[in-house]
């Protein structure tokens, strides 16, 4: 089943191409939509909930046309704004009461749908105090909360990390996780950090300046752009412990790099990962060194990284398959070669 | 999964297969909790002191004027129907100017727009429902003291053929009044999120046209122009509802001289009236083009 499907989806606007001919399948589960600011994201959300006519192609969420059921449409989807969208002098209940009528709901389901999706996203005592004393965390919750009201089929969600602290940011991407897994609602995401995607989403989109860049499922993707991070002490033995692991990689054939300019990097080692047994190759050879392991961590990608790393290549606009799961990757994938960057050298 | 749902979770997700109402009821929604909204109900307990105190405002005078009516008997009312709102016209223009922003730039200000547009109502339902919300606020606040002076003037057992023709006329003189009113005042507070300048851009705009209005009539009126003083009516707000009601209610006219327009200029009157009703609201129809998501 698909739930959204675009077909050379085009919008212009008298300047400039926000969207162009993009043709995308995204399938249930959690998917992640990726981009630079002026990317195309926000512009391709509402032409999603029928609310902007595309210049040409066509699209359908949840199996209706976006150019003839908005309303169907946007009675079963949920969408939580990028920006600060909350009344300062209501309570969170008042104000999700409210907008869960506005979604249809009659005024006792209404209540109650509040009381519960307030809870399941985390608010409780202070759902009745007003929304101006809330703390940003709790905003998005509300924001969330209101997207989902209605138990949606599907939402959209911009940008909700954004303005999060660390914490927040996990707690909103266990959030968004759940969603999927115990609401049963496909999420689309969109955010311009690929790391945060990576483990939150069944399947990424990247799109930059309205084109497909590449679409795969999220497993096809860590595996190719996985980049260790490894940082070992120095030993009496081995004055110089960065050196003396970096040789011994080489020496099974493993290519190396020092972390860059930054002070502090010259120590850290990047190397990347084929898979399970490149931690245990690692591990390995640091104990039999004797050197201490400081630490090995995943390199978490900027999006800029895919962007600038690749060889921009006219992305035809191929069909990618997009279920979710570890999907075989599609000719369309492979042959954009988007995938990977300095890490499919 | 079947062998899980069959155990009570406490606090899993439940999924609502109930009801949805839908675009109409969702209209209706707004439109119930503007109107309440612009009294303060469903808010917090300052945002009712205003509207409460104008609104006890406007319906002490006809409550007074009952009982002096009452008590001495007098065979009619002290006020017409039709002349009472134009009376109380700053109690309105407060109301008015207190309450248009809060029920449109809020939403702008916050930037709650985008919500109700991601949900099934649309632009039209939105304007409609705004529109609808303060017209019927404004109506309430200048049809219940007619109301008072009605049911007064009957306990003073005052004609009842002539009380209620006056009533009648009174409140198709407010309904018209609302609608103006509402419309223009909701243009002003639609093209400013900042609610302050909503405020005063509104009291300027019914205070400043009337005293320009009413000073011009009256210099006309001492230079004998008074052809001139009928025309000059349709640059005001409430010189129009004035004339309006003074061609075609029964109303004296509040102009100098008591000069109101002639059935002829009143027909202009009307039109222009309705002209501006729905020059508002295709107005507030274009502003929200522009704030979708």
């Amino acid at each position: 089943m698909t739930v959204i499907a675009t077909e050379s989806l085009s919008k212009r606007f008298p300047r400039v191409t926000a969207l162009d001919r993009l043709s995308m399948d995204i399938g249930p589960g959690v998917t992640g939509l990726v981009g630079a600011n002026g990317a195309g994201k926000s512009t391709l959300i509402k032409i999603l909930l029928g609310l902007s006519p595309a210049t040409e192609g066509r699209a359908a969420v949840l199996g209706l046309d976006v150019a003839t059921s908005g309303g169907q449409i946007r009675e079963r989807v949920g969408y939580m704004p990028e920006h600060d969208c909350l009344p300062p002098d209501v309570s969170a209940t008042e104000f999700v009461v409210h907008m869960a009528r506005m979604s249809g709901l009659p005024p006792t389901a209404a209540r109650e749908r509040t009381a519960d999706t307030l809870r399941h996203v985390g608010l409780y005592e202070e759902r009745y105090r007003p929304i101006g004393g809330y703390s940003t965390g709790m905003k998005q919750r509300v924001k969330l909360a209101q997207a989902l009201v209605h138990d949606p089929q599907l939402v959209f969600l911009d940008e909700p990390t954004n303005g999060l602290d660390p914490v927040g940011r996990d707690e909103m991407l266990g959030l968004i996780r759940r969603v999927h897994t115990d609401f049963g609602i496909s999420v689309l995401v969109t955010s311009h950090l690929l790391g945060e995607l990576e483990r939150t989403c069944d399947h990424v989109v990247v799109i930059d300046g309205g084109k497909l860049l590449r679409s795969s499922s999220t497993t096809d993707f860590t595996q190719t752009t996985t980049t260790l991070a490894v940082e070992v002490t120095d030993t009496d033995e081995h004055p110089d412990g960065t050196r003396v692991l970096r040789d011994a990689l080489s020496g099974r054939g493993i290519e190396t790099r020092t972390g860059g300019e930054l002070p502090g990097a010259g120590h850290t080692i990047l190397l990347t990962a084929e898979g399970e047994e490149t931690y245990d190759l690692v591990r390995d050879l640091v104990a039999d060194l004797g050197l201490g392991l400081v630490r090995m961590e995943q390199r978490r990608h900027h999006i800029a990284e895919v962007f600038t790393d690749e060889p921009r290549q006219e992305s035809a606009p191929g069909r990618a398959a997009a279920a979710p799961g570890p999907a075989p990757r599609t000719a369309a994938a492979t042959a954009q070669q988007t995938g990977g960057g300095r890490d499919e050298r | 999964m079947s062998a899980e749902s069959t155990q009570i979770h406490n606090i899993g997700y439940r999924n609502y297969d109930g009801p949805r109402l839908g675009r109409a009821y969702a209209r209706r929604s707004l439109f119930s909790q503007s109107l309440r909204g612009a009294y303060g109900l469903g808010r917090s307990a300052k945002s009712k002191v205003l509207p409460m105190i104008l609104f006890a405002v406007m319906c002490l005078p006809a409550a007074i004027m009952v009982a002096v009516a009452v008590t001495t008997k007098a065979k009619d009312l002290p006020v017409d129907y039709t002349r009472y709102a134009i009376f109380l016209q700053a109690v309105i223009s407060l109301f008015l100017a207190a309450q248009a922003p809060q029920t449109v730039s809020r939403d702008l200000r916050f930037k709650t727009v985008p919500l109700y547009f991601s949900r099934p109502i649309e632009r039209g339902d939105y304007v409609l429902a705004k529109f609808a919300a303060m017209s019927s606020a404004l109506f309430v606040l200048t049809a219940a003291p007619l109301l008072v002076l009605y049911v007064g003037a009957l306990l003073a057992k005052l004609d009842f053929a002539d009380q209620t023709k006056g009533f009648a006329q009174g409140l198709v003189s407010v309904a018209l009044l609302s609608l103006l009113f509402s419309g223009i005042a909701l243009v002003i507070s639609a093209v400013t999120p900042r609610r302050g300048f909503g405020i005063a851009a509104v009291i300027a705009v019914m205070t400043i046209t009337y005293g320009a209005v009413s000073t011009v009539q009256a210099i006309a009126y001492e230079q004998g122009s008074t052809g001139a003083i009928a025309w000059l009516g349709l640059f005001s707000p409430i010189t129009l509802i004035d004339g309006v009601q003074s061609a075609f209610l029964g109303a004296t006219s509040a102009f100098p001289g008591g000069e109101g327009p002639s059935s002829g200029v009143g027909v202009v009157y009307v039109l222009v009236v309705l002209g501006l009703i729905a020059g508002c609201y295709g107005a507030m129809m274009r502003r929200y083009r522009k704030v979708g998501l």
